[in-house]
């Protein structure tokens, strides 16, 4: 069992997560302006990286979103901190 | 020399102490300029090759893989054939691969042990049975085999299922596919090459394609560990690894990847002659012919390139499994591995032109993409050989993402992810 550090509650079993998004992406606006094709890459196109990562997690139990930075290959935690505004 | 297999060469050969084999493919050098150059050398890949020179007369092929011959999800894939989707498109996709799996055997002169042994998908409450009666409907409709059980029927066909009343999934009803079942994994990647290898395909294993050839705008083929190839047309089949690959060519798909895992036991007495899915539990399971309890369930929830699988998810499947067949309880696992699958959102696979001119896509197969190989090879070679998409295909087209118009079998099928 892999422990993830929840920045509010210190590290906790991986079960009590949820993975919500790759990090850094960012509404486009002003939504009458954007394309189709920006609204499907908004929505739906990810890096989807081999190797480091920084994604958003929800952290069920304490019910906080934050950012989580680690390996997709090695599954190696490399840090996470809470949200300040930006994802 | 024995080339073509058959009942009397295996008694020749039985007879001269096996002497007269012939491998059952080349081990080429790659060339320096191909027709056509298929990345992946899993199912699809193999698969694709094969209906580009069969089909379309395409002959001056090769593929590309980085490792060996159905070392990827095709080599590690819980082999179970199906077509109990809920759209139409879904259905003409996957029938189209089941009717294609039906003649695979005598087309491939290989033998693919495809047994037709039905899927039982247990329902456990009275809402799960309307659902179920949907998913028939849909499916008959559609044009495909399904048939909707009580419990008593269902107990028939797998006699060992859970009967306590009491239980926490108890047995209301299911889902039953027929004409589905399972085949050797290997031995579709294996008889695929072997015929691709026949009609003059070059398969080059050891070989990772490292970045492509673009020139004009256009992909010219592609730079590999073993050198420069250069191509006509170019596929993409890589299924974990397509958004490194995409990454590569500049651009992006709509692809996460996640480890799916799969457990074995010890081999038993024949005790399971169909596939049984739990809607309750998510856990798969049937018995190999080497009689093994082959498990698989949902995918590890954390995004991973990890060839491996997380324990929890262990735990998951097999708490199912125990749920399922209280029986099962005495059984000693034997191996557990994990393959790397591309999820995509609609968990509907992406079959298509790519951001990038003559660069075609088989990509997003998810955890279902073993029972379509037959259906997913034949439609990339129309596509890289015609440039334009074959009526089946045409719905799976990335451009789904930006028009909305979705084929959406997560909710659909209830595909678990
Ligand atoms: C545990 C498990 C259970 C499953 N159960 C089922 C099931 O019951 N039924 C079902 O229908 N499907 C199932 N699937 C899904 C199915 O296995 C896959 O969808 C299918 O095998 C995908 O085939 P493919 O040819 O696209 O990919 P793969 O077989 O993974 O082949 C892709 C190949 O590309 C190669 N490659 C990657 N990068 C490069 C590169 N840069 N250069 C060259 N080569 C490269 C890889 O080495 C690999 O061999 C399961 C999957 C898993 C992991
Ligand atoms: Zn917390």
């Amino acid at each position: 069992m892999q422990l993830f550090p929840c920045p509010f509650c210190g590290p906790r079993d991986e079960t009590e997560f949820q993975f919500a998004t790759e990090a850094g992406k960012a509404l486009p606006e002003p939504a009458g302006d954007v394309s189709a094709d920006r609204w499907a890459a908004y929505l739906y196109l990810k890096d989807n990286p081999k190797g480091v990562t920084r994604e958003v997690w929800l952290h069920s139990t304490c019910g906080e979103f934050f950012l989580m930075e680690r390996d997709t290959v090695t599954h190696a935690v490399i840090g996470s901190r809470a949200m300040g505004g930006e994802a | 020399m024995t080339r073509r297999y058959s009942a009397w060469t295996l008694a020749k050969e039985g007879l001269r102490g096996q002497t007269g084999w012939q491998p059952a493919w080349r081990t080429p050098e790659p060339k320096p300029t191909y027709d056509a150059v298929i990345i992946g050398g899993g199912g699809h890949g193999l698969a694709t090759a094969y209906y580009l020179a069969k089909n379309h007369g395409i002959r001056n092929v090769a593929v590309i893989e980085k490792a060996w011959l159905g070392g990827g999800n095709t080599g590690r894939n819980t082999t179970t054939i199906r077509s109990n989707y809920f759209y139409p498109e879904s259905v003409a996709l996957y029938d189209f691969a089941l009717t294609l799996y039906e003649g695979l055997g005598r087309e491939l002169n290989y033998n693919i042990m495809f047994s037709q042994r039905g899927v039982l998908t247990v329902a456990h409450s009275e809402g799960e049975m309307e659902i179920a009666a949907r998913t028939v409907n849909a499916m008959q409709i559609n044009g495909t085999d399904a048939e909707l059980l009580t419990p008593a029927q269902a107990l028939d066909k797998a006699p060992l299922l859970n009967r306590d009343p009491r239980a926490r999934y108890p047995v209301f009803g299911a889902v039953w596919q027929g004409r589905a079942g399972v085949a050797r994994h290997d031995a579709v990647a294996w008889g695929y090459a072997r015929a691709a290898d026949g009609l003059g395909v070059d398969i080059i294993q050891d070989c990772e394609v490292t970045d492509f050839l673009v020139e004009n705008g256009r992909c010219a083929g592609v730079e590999t560990t073993r050198g420069t190839i250069r191509a006509g047309t170019v596929g993409l089949a890589v299924a974990g690894h397509s958004s490194v690959l995409a990454a590569k060519a500049g651009f992006r798909l709509p692809i996460q990847s996640y480890s799916l895992q799969a457990m074995v036991s010890e081999p038993v007495k024949p005790c399971l002659d169909t596939v049984v899915l739990y809607m309750g539990t998510g856990t798969y399971l049937f018995q190999s012919d080497k009689g093994e309890i082959v498990v698989g369930g949902g995918l590890d929830r954390v995004p991973s390139y990890a060839q491996r699988g997380n324990p929890p998810m262990q735990r998951t499947v097999l708490s199912g499994m125990l749920e399922m067949f209280p029986s099962f309880g005495q059984l000693r696992m034997l191996r557990q591995w994990a393959g790397n699958v591309d999820v995509v959102p609609d968990s509907s696979p992406l079959i298509g032109p790519s951001p990038l001119p003559g660069l075609y896509l088989n990509c997003g197969w998810g955890t279902g993409g073993f029972k379509s190989i037959p259906a997913g090879g034949w439609l990339l070679a129309h596509l890289m050989a015609t440039g334009a998409h074959h009526a089946i295909s045409r719905p799976f087209d990335l451009d789904r993402f930006a028009t909305g118009r979705l084929v959406d079998e997560a909710a659909g099928s209830g595909i678990a992810h």
